[in-house]
């Protein structure tokens, strides 16, 4: 029992905290307050779900199509509409402003959209459903392989963005936008660049997590919070913070899911956001924001 | 205080408003009663959006949790409703939104303003799943009926009063120490932190007042449904409609939310009865199209056609002192 709460906290916690690392990029190097980012990853799990039963593609091979396109349509989005408030924005607090309207207004039109396709019913497809034992507890193996997934994903992520040049760059923007600008460094074609990678991460988290759970079409709040949350914890910015802010997330979730009562998970992660805004608000990690 | 309530400045506007308001309580004698319901509408989101400019107006910081203290109050209705007379019910209501918007107001409000939108943003989802958590294990009843002898005039002539003691409160706090003290927040924290103004305190209080007013609002709306359940009560889109409203109308402004609130209140009414499945795609497209046409909303725009000069951005000052004007 308590090695399968354990576990499957690993797992959810792994997904959050992907998902988390593309909020954290979008959020730190774009400066985009991303209310929408939810919705995307429910896109995703959607979109796995229509390659999954209507093509008879599996989403390890899908998350082939969707890397890209998400990225694409990440890129779009933030050249079609977020730019012109990037322009028109005269500092940090507008844009933040802005930027969390315009998002709030894509989140109703992303979930309106969703909501015409596929109702409001809870969606779920079959995908390596069987047990492996692991520990003594029987993991269906769709959740060892999303884990899997979601650490090849996060470390070479990581690895981009701390071992290559653009990454420099990125986190350069992330730091101080104004003297990156005096490094030779493209600072809207880096934030352009950080949100569809991010929101290309929302993608990956999103079909992995429709991998081993269910999903409807209102569940993208949640995921956005839970993102927010873990990117708050862990350090604007920081992803070795998301990382660790996402699975004591996780972990506390499941043990409360599975020992307290399954309804109570979004007051587990209230409380624990509570506590972090209480004691620590700059994150775990994060320096003290002047 | 006293001696700015007896200036003509005051006078003549309140004066003004006590004969508006006045003239609107007949409303029930002239129209049906499909037009009473609209009306009904049109003051409940005029109240909602008025109340939510009080506080995110000056100091923009953007609440996404409206819904979460009108679904308070029609709980409060649902679960008192037939066991205290109406008055007291709505004083527990009153109570019960102080509280909570307390307990957010100190959590958040001391940090920069993106941590109160987060915790509004997800609020809404937390209230609506404890609160059916508590219903499924506690009362093991998922809805509630509320059957009270209030009819839909009564409901009228109480917004129509709710909205009355609102835009009185604006009035006198857009002219009082605290409401000047708001406006300084919003225009530079750190200068007002240097005046010398608890900028935490003014903020909660605040925050307080307009939760208020919107969990009122709730009570007062719950004796129309009958029937409410946590999806009914704590509904997103209300919290998203009274933002819209207030923005097209112009949040900075006392009156400027009812300039947003009369269109929308009758666009959201031709949007439901002819799409009801596109709804909540046609609200996001309005919402995105008055978020990057109309920053200022109606007001702002108003303005800044009227009078040129004052929309230079050196002249920030003459911003806070025209509304007292």
């Amino acid at each position: 029992m308590l090695s399968y709460a354990v576990f499957s906290g690993i797992t959810l916690g792994g997904m959050y905290a992907l998902v988390a690392m593309g909020l954290t990029l979008q959020y730190g190097v774009s400066r985009i307050m991303n209310l929408a980012y939810g919705e995307l990853v429910i896109v995703a799990s959607f979109a796995a779900f229509v390659l999954m039963t209507s093509a008879g593609i599996n989403p390890v091979i899908g998350l082939l199509i969707f890397i890209p396109a998400s990225f694409a349509l990440n890129w779009a989005i933030y050249r079609i509409l977020l730019s012109p408030l990037v322009a028109r924005a005269k500092n940090r607090g507008m844009l933040e402003v802005d930027s969390i309207l315009a998002t709030f207004g894509l989140l109703f039109i992303v979930q309106g959209i969703l909501l015409v396709w596929f109702g409001g019913n809870y969606y779920s497809y079959d995908f390596m459903n069987g047990a492996v034992d692991v520990f003594g507890a029987a993991i269906a193996a769709n959740r060892l392989v999303a884990l899997g997934f979601a650490l090849v994903f996060g470390l070479g992520f990581y690895l981009v963005l701390t071992r290559t040049r653009m990454g420099t760059a990125l986190r350069a923007v992330a730091v101080d936008p104004q003297s990156a600008r005096l490094v030779a460094i493209d600072v809207n074609f880096a934030a352009c660049f950080a949100f569809a990678l991010g929101g290309a991460m929302a993608a990956v988290g999103g079909v992995l997590v429709s991998m081993f759970l269910t999903f409807s079409t209102s569940m993208g709040v949640a995921f956005t919070m839970k993102a927010l949350i873990v990117v708050i914890m862990g350090g604007v910015g920081n992803m070795l913070g998301a990382l660790v802010a996402g699975l004591i997330l996780g972990i506390a979730e499941a043990l409360v899911a599975t020992y307290i009562d399954p309804g109570l998970t979004i007051a587990v992660t209230y409380v624990i956001f509570l506590l972090v805004l209480l004691i620590k608000p700059s994150g775990l990690f994060g320096r003290t924001v002047s | 205080m006293i001696n700015c309530i007896l200036k003509p400045d005051f006078i003549k506007p309140v004066f003004l408003g006590a004969v508006i308001f006045a003239a609107l309580a007949f409303l029930p004698s002239l129209v049906d009663s499909y037009y009473m319901s609209l009306a009904i509408s049109i003051v409940s989101f005029a109240v909602l959006a008025t109340a939510w400019s009080m506080f995110s107006g000056p100091t923009r910081y953007i609440s996404l949790a409206t819904v979460v203290f009108f679904g308070i109050g029609a709980y409060t209705v649902a679960v008192l409703g037939e066991v205290l007379p109406f008055p007291v019910v709505l004083v527990c209501a009153a109570l019960a939104g102080t509280m909570l918007a307390l307990l957010v107001g100190f959590s958040t409000l001391r940090l920069a303003g993106v941590y109160f939108v987060i915790f509004t943003f997800g609020l809404t989802e937390l209230v609506r799943q404890v609160v059916s958590w508590y219903e499924v294990n506690v009362t093991r009843e998922m809805g509630r009926y509320i059957f009270l002898d209030i009819t839909q005039n009564d409901i009228y002539w109480q917004l129509l009063t709710l909205f009355a003691v609102l835009l009185l409160t604006g009035f006198i706090l857009g002219r009082s120490r605290l409401g000047f003290a708001l406006r300084i927040i919003g225009e530079d924290e750190t200068v007002a932190r240097h005046c010398g103004i608890n900028v935490t305190r003014v903020k909660v209080a605040l925050f307080v007042l307009s939760a208020v007013f919107m969990t009122l609002t709730g009570a007062i709306m719950a004796p129309r449904w009958t029937y409410i359940d946590p999806v009914i009560a704590f509904n997103p889109m209300l919290s998203f409609q009274v933002v819209i409203m207030a923005l097209l109308g112009g949040p900075r402004r006392l009156l400027g939310p009812l300039l947003g609130v009369i269109p929308l209140t009758l666009l959201f009414e031709v949007l439901t009865a002819n799409f009801p499945n596109h709804f909540s795609i046609m609200l996001g497209v309005t919402f995105m199209v008055i978020v990057y046409l109309l920053p200022g909303g109606v007001i702002g725009l108003y303005e800044k056609y009227r009078t040129p000069q004052k929309a230079s951005p050196s002249n920030g000052h003459s911003k806070t002192e025209e509304k007292t004007a």
